[in-house]
């Protein structure tokens, strides 16, 4: 029962990533204008929809470890953070992957790509708090109430760089989210979704996975220092 | 009533210990003015320039001048662990969270005179005709930068490496408050209508009562061992 | 609470089987004790045994990793504030302002526990620990052993039912340990209770009634400290000196 699941979960993770990235290249109608390259946003924008995810589950696993002061919440607070900041550095990196030979610019501060780099920020700052901080107790808690400020500050980031951006406006990097996606295009954007969640969920898990075997380690280790105190 | 002594009694106490050695006041009013100092160099400051440039730059001084302020608000109860005094005490901690952000308010406000003064003379620049308006929005989105790096503060105390960790916690978390500041400020310098940058004003309001309310309700978590 | 809980368990302090860990280390194990009105106990062990655990736990400044602190027969997080006004905590750091004089320092306690007249109160604490002449000195001035006066009468401003100190003879004067000591003897008689802990053991056996021992974050012992220093072959290991106490003839 141990091996099953991950395995199965595993199988199914990487189908899903084939189907995914045969429908990038080969199903896909070629885009009008940007050729090619535009296929990196099958990639690019469903890495942005995991990265939110992972945070929302960093917020709820923050709430509900606070309420409940479950551990279980706690570390899976802490799995989707760090499996998140993976996703949305690769989301950073590919924007400028994208950007460059289409718009001949690495970067530029529009609405999206600036409040990509904050999101950025708010994971790192959350991993770097939980590193720092000594005791693991302190650190749970410490990190769910920045978790939770963090999330509630999303929505105000938005409405505020989108307001900047507005009174000063800049040439948009990409066209709205659906804004005109053929039938096929839609379809691969939706499996890619799908594919990218499936492996943040694996991966996710595994993290998870791993948190608890360390929690029963220092339960062991504990116990252990218990039988050589007990002469 | 009881909550509004409590608030105070932690208010006067962070003032009193300000005004026995004043260390955080001239640390942030003489890091303030550094940044502007610096900003001489970086930019030419003619007339078209400085109404662009000001308010940016005014709030980059206000954003560092906040970490100082916020950093040493808990430095001082660190000594003989004295937020640990507090927690002992049959108080809510939210109480202890809005007594300590008033305070660090008044001395943010204080430095952000002396900021604005000091930039006011070195770009001849006058701030009285849109005083009214530029001091209203400075007051908000100082309100709402208080109550996050309040609460950060209090946060990074615990970890050695907290000269590092408040900017990098609360900068992300401040960016709108910052935004605003600085798209309102542009507009009020400018002379431009109240209305077009009232949402903007809005937004400010509705962010610092947002933090509070938080702030209030979280800091228990961040006082507990 | 049904009716006919017994007045000590009404009015007790109490660990129900209580872990405390930081990350892998254990420093206080299934701690089962309860503390009632009018005792003086005193927690010996060697250091690191977990009696300071012990203590910031029964202050309310930890919480635990596993069990409950109940106090007045209810979760102590239920009735924080109830739990806070009937404890008092002296332990090394003062919690003391060191820039505020005595006064103001005392003065802003009495607010946050807020204190019915906290001017007699003050006044009564002051003449307490003799702290009358350096009332306007700013804390960081005084010496350590006054300081400790400060916190005591800081500690004692609520008149909590509950006592907790820290080892707090270290560092102290003579004349501060015999006052010390003459209030930690009347506290019981006036329904308070008194728990501390120490490395004389001589003297903290001569003032406490009950004696807890603890070593490697578990409770070895607790019952009076007459039956324990009868016992033959009590031994306690500290860092590597070993105490025997011989059974008294």
């Amino acid at each position: 029962m141990g091996k099953t699941l991950p395995t199965i979960h595993l199988l199914v993770t990487l189908a899903w990533m084939l189907l995914a990235f045969w429908m990038i290249f080969l199903y896909a109608p070629q885009e009008l204008t940007m050729g090619e390259v535009q296929r990196i946003f099958y990639i690019h924008a469903p890495l942005a929809w995991v990265a939110g995810t992972a945070y929302t589950i960093v917020f709820l696993g923050s709430v509900i470890y606070l309420w409940k002061r479950s551990p279980l919440a706690d570390e899976l607070a802490h799995a989707a953070g760090e499996v998140g900041f993976i996703f949305c550095s690769s989301l950073l990196f590919t924007g400028p992957l994208w950007a460059k030979p289409v718009w001949g610019i690495w970067w530029t501060w529009d609405a999206r790509l600036t409040l990509t780099f904050v999101l950025w920020l708010l994971f790192v700052s959350y991993l770097m708090l939980r590193s720092y901080v000594s005791s693991p107790g302190r650190a749970a808690t410490l990190a769910a109430v920045v978790g939770i400020i963090g999330y509630v500050d999303v929505p105000i980031d938005y409405m505020a760089i989108r307001w900047w951006r507005t009174q000063h406006p800049q040439p948009v990097i990409a066209g709205g989210e659906g804004s005109g996606l053929e039938p096929r295009m839609l379809l691969t954007f939706m499996v890619c979704v799908g594919a990218f969640h499936c492996l943040f969920s694996y991966l996710l898990a595994q993290r998870f996975r791993l948190a608890k075997a360390r929690r029963e380690v220092s339960a062991l280790r504990r116990t252990l220092a218990t039988r050589f105190s007990e002469d | 009533m009881r909550s509004l002594k409590i608030i105070s009694a932690v208010l006067v106490k962070d003032l009193r210990l300000e005004w026995r050695n004043r260390e955080t006041l001239a640390s942030v009013c003489v890091f303030g003015i550094l940044v502007v100092f610096l900003f001489n160099f970086a930019f030419e400051p003619g007339r078209e320039e400085s109404l662009r440039q000001l308010p940016g730059l005014l709030w980059v001084a206000f954003a560092f001048a906040g970490v100082l302020c916020f950093n040493r608000s808990f430095a001082l109860e660190r000594e003989n662990a004295c937020l640990e005094g507090m927690v002992l005490a049959p108080v809510d901690p939210g109480l202890v969270y809005l007594g300590k952000m008033l305070a660090n308010l008044i001395f943010l406000s204080i430095a952000q005179c002396v900021i604005v003064f000091a930039t006011s003379l070195w770009y001849n620049f006058s701030f009285v005709p849109s005083l009214k308006w530029f001091a209203l929005i400075t007051f908000l989105c100082t309100v709402g930068y208080v109550a996050v790096g309040t609460t950060f503060g209090a946060i990074a105390a615990n970890l050695h490496m907290r000269e590092v960790m408040l900017p990098v916690l609360q900068f992300p978390v401040a960016l709108p408050i910052f935004i605003a500041g600085i798209e309102a400020s542009t507009g009020a310098l400018k002379g431009d209508p109240p209305s077009s940058y009232m949402s903007w004003i809005k937004l400010a309001a509705g962010i610092a009562v947002i933090f509070v309310v938080l702030s209030y309700l979280l800091f228990e978590y961040v006082l507990e061992e | 609470m049904p009716p006919d809980t017994p007045p000590h368990v009404r009015a007790g302090l109490e660990l129900r089987n209580v872990s405390k860990y930081y990350g892998d280390l254990a420093a206080l194990m299934g701690a089962q004790l309860r503390v009632g009105p009018g005792e003086s106990i005193l927690l010996y062990g060697p250091n690191g045994a977990g009696k300071t655990t012990l203590l910031r736990l029964l202050a309310t400044l930890a919480r635990p990793s596993e069990g409950e602190i109940v106090f007045e027969g209810r979760d102590i997080r239920q009735h924080a504030a109830a739990a806070k006004a009937a404890i008092g905590f002296v332990s090394h750091s003062t919690f003391l302002y060191g820039d505020l004089t005595v006064r103001e320092n005392l003065e802003f306690f009495g607010t946050l526990f807020a204190l019915p007249e906290p001017e007699k109160k003050i006044a009564a604490a002051l003449e307490l620990f003799t702290l009358g002449s350096r009332v306007h000195t700013p804390v960081r001035k005084l010496s350590r052993g006054l300081q400790q006066r400060v916190s005591l009468a800081r500690a004692l401003l609520h008149e909590p039912t509950f006592l907790l100190l820290d080892e707090p003879f270290t560092g102290l004067d003579a004349a501060t340990v015999a006052a010390l000591e003459t209030l930690m003897r009347r506290l019981p008689d006036t329904g308070r209770t008194v728990v501390f802990s120490t490395h004389d053991f001589e003297r903290g056996a001569a003032l406490a009634r009950r004696l807890v021992t603890l070593e490697a974050g578990r409770i070895r012992y607790d019952g009076p400290v007459e039956g324990r220093i009868q016992e033959s072959g009590f031994r306690i290991q500290e860092s590597g000196r070993q105490t025997t106490q011989t059974p008294q003839s």
